[in-house]
């Protein structure tokens, strides 16, 4: 059987996409704060990019049956072919098989730009299978991006060899930064040769997953965090885990909806534990995106899901078909590459279409004189030079502080302090630096940096100084716009600041 | 001495590359333990490695058919409960085909 390739994108892309653009929670461009190089390396990944999610398609397969944890939410019988939750699908493949449904799979459905493991089982669980299949793809399809999606308890060991494979996006599932909590979702977990049950497990594997996100961002893979809600369990918790992810330098965290039936057979599903409804769900989101880029799209795919999100084209590509499939690899890559500049274009004329129309009802609503005169506002920034937003809070010198206005932002001084952290051991006295640097701060309310440690995070919010890591990399007086203009848009700018502090 | 397993497993593969022994082997329905090579580990760790990551209860068995690991041990999941998603994937099974014959 020989499917026909897709000549033409925008007419199929209408009809085969998986959803339409309003049913996809909220149209807020989670991307829009992110440092160009962390753009351009996801603007084209359809989990991690709203606006590319209608376009890109991604697959799975399900090459990782084994798994080292159990979850509360998963049900290890997932030899079920008609539901659509993770961890379920309807064959295991080998390495082979999967490179060659891959294959065929972005021979004949060219936006297809993103191949995942994800299950059914932990990738990271089986190693061997997971990296034969990285190792087969970045050979034989390097115009497929890779990623892993791993409850994170082999990650530490796993860094290295998946840093090999150019492996650039990497999705942990976290549900909590507690043992206590994590007792509630995890009875057990296989660790250095023995099982390992409740809280003991729990801490384990948190412990592991913290490592292992810090490991990876270090190495500059970018990190995503997926956190499974769950009422009454970790939802009051999950703020917590937001923020300590993003310190830890995650770059998105996506919250989903438990989902649990009794015939599912899982432990929530047979215990009667609630799902959240949507309205916790986004009440959840919105308090954490105060600390974090939020994802909102996420469609909790199968682990063998094929196609665009929301959609399902495995069927088409089960191993019995895809035998007879002749596939001509070089020719489709020049396919896919045409494919892909088309919907690329396309992106940057819708793109620039939001900006002008951003700017026009910014202009009219200032000519019809409904913007209101808010207060003018303090940040300080970090900077190593270059006008941009490049030095660790813990390494600083000295921080420029700035005025944001609706007039725009103007520069009003430095001041110096010691560096709360040098980095190693020097961070021992951390706390009375920490405390001159407070000092030196005041009466600024935010502090934009490359990167903000967990530790000083507290404190500074205690300050009523609101740590952003999120424009690192960027210039620094379109970063504190941007920070002016949310905090506008959030209603911050209508409450008095916690500490008002005049800069003479 | 040696363990078995049975047919309730699911064939995840994550028993295979723990035993010390290469005793475990993929078959046809599912995974199986060569009875002449399995020591349930004694000598190499203080567990039997198969049914220390299986998640399965009651997959894995002795000698004289005691499950190694007891309904509920693993999951939480009590008799009553089990009994509890039988009867509602009966249900959905019924629906299932209720709607098929119309």
């Amino acid at each position: 059987m020989d499917l026909p390739v897709i000549n033409s994108i925008s007419g199929e892309v209408a009809e085969g996409g998986g959803c339409a653009s309003h049913s996809c929670g909220s149209t807020d461009d989670q991307l829009g704060h992110l440092p160009e190089h962390i753009r351009a390396k996801v603007h084209n990944h359809p989990c991690y990019s709203e606006q590319a999610h209608h376009y890109f398609a991604r697959m799975h397969v399900a090459v990782a049956p084994a798994c080292n944890i159990q979850c509360h939410y998963c049900n290890r019988k997932y030899d079920c072919s008609n539901e659509s939750r993770p961890g379920v699908v309807s064959e295991v493949l080998t390495p082979e098989q999967a490179v060659k449904k891959v294959m065929a799979v972005a021979a004949n459905i060219p936006q297809m730009t993103v191949l995942g493991i994800a299950g059914p089982g932990d990738p990271l669980a089986n190693p061997e299978r997971t990296f034969t299949t990285f190792r087969e793809l970045s050979e034989k399809a390097p115009d497929i991006k890779l990623c892993v999606s791993t409850n994170g308890l082999a990650l530490p060991e796993s860094v290295e060899e998946l840093s090999k494979h150019n492996i650039d996006h990497v999705t942990i599932t976290i549900n909590c930064v507690d043992p206590d909590v994590g007792a509630q979702i995890y009875p057990w977990v296989f660790w250095k040769n023995k099982r390992i049950m409740g809280r003991e497990g729990a801490a384990i594997l948190i412990e592991q997953q913290q490592r292992g996100l810090e490991m990876l961002t270090e190495r500059g893979i970018l990190v995503k965090v997926n956190s499974v809600m769950i009422p009454g369990v970790n939802d009051k918790h999950l703020a917590e885990v937001s923020k300590v992810v993003k310190s830890k330098g995650a770059f998105l965290h996506n919250v989903m909806p438990l989902i649990a039936e009794p015939e599912h057979g899982t432990f929530y599903g047979l215990m009667g534990q609630p799902s959240p409804t949507p309205e916790e769900l986004q009440e959840l989101q919105d308090a954490c995106s105060g600390d974090m880029n939020m994802m909102r799209h996420c469609r909790q795919c199968r682990a063998d899901a094929v196609g665009l999100l929301g959609e399902d084209r495995g069927l088409e590509f089960t191993m019995d078909k895809i035998e007879d499939m002749e596939i001509d690899y070089p020719a489709a890559m020049v396919k896919r590459a045409e494919v892909h500049a088309q919907i690329a274009k396309e992106l940057e004329i819708k793109e620039q279409d939001r900006q002008f129309q951003a700017q026009a009802k910014a202009a009219l609503a200032a000519l019809q004189g409904d913007v209101p005169l808010t207060r003018p506002v303090l940040m300080a920034v970090s900077t190593k030079g270059g006008g941009v937003i490049n030095e660790h809070f813990g390494h600083a010198h000295e921080f420029l502080v700035y005025e944001a206005s609706p007039v725009g932002v103007r520069f009003i001084g430095h001041r110096k302090t010691t560096p709360y952290c040098e980095g190693g051991s020097s961070c021992g006295d951390g706390e009375s630096a920490l405390d001159e640097t407070l000092r030196v701060l005041k009466g600024c309310e935010v502090v934009l940096s490359a990167k903000i440690g967990f530790e000083p995070w507290a404190p500074l919010e205690a300050a009523g100084i609101q740590p952003n890591g999120e424009h690192a990399m960027e210039p620094i007086e379109e970063a504190i716009a941007a920070v002016y203009e949310e905090m506008r848009a959030t209603g911050k700018l209508d409450e008095k600041p916690e500490l008002q502090q005049k800069v003479a | 001495m040696a363990l078995e397993i049975i047919e309730s497993c699911v064939n995840c593969y994550a028993c295979e590359p723990l035993c010390p022994n290469e005793a475990i082997y993929q078959a046809s329905p599912h995974f199986l333990i060569d009875p002449d090579k399995c020591t349930e580990c004694a000598g190499d760790y203080d567990d039997a490695q198969c049914s220390s990551i299986c998640p399965i209860e009651g997959a894995i068995i002795d000698e004289l058919g005691v499950a190694l690991n007891l309904p509920g041990s693993l999951t939480g999941i009590s008799a009553e409960m089990l009994a509890k998603y039988q009867a509602a994937v009966e249900a959905t099974y019924r629906a299932a085909l209720e709607a098929k014959t119309g």
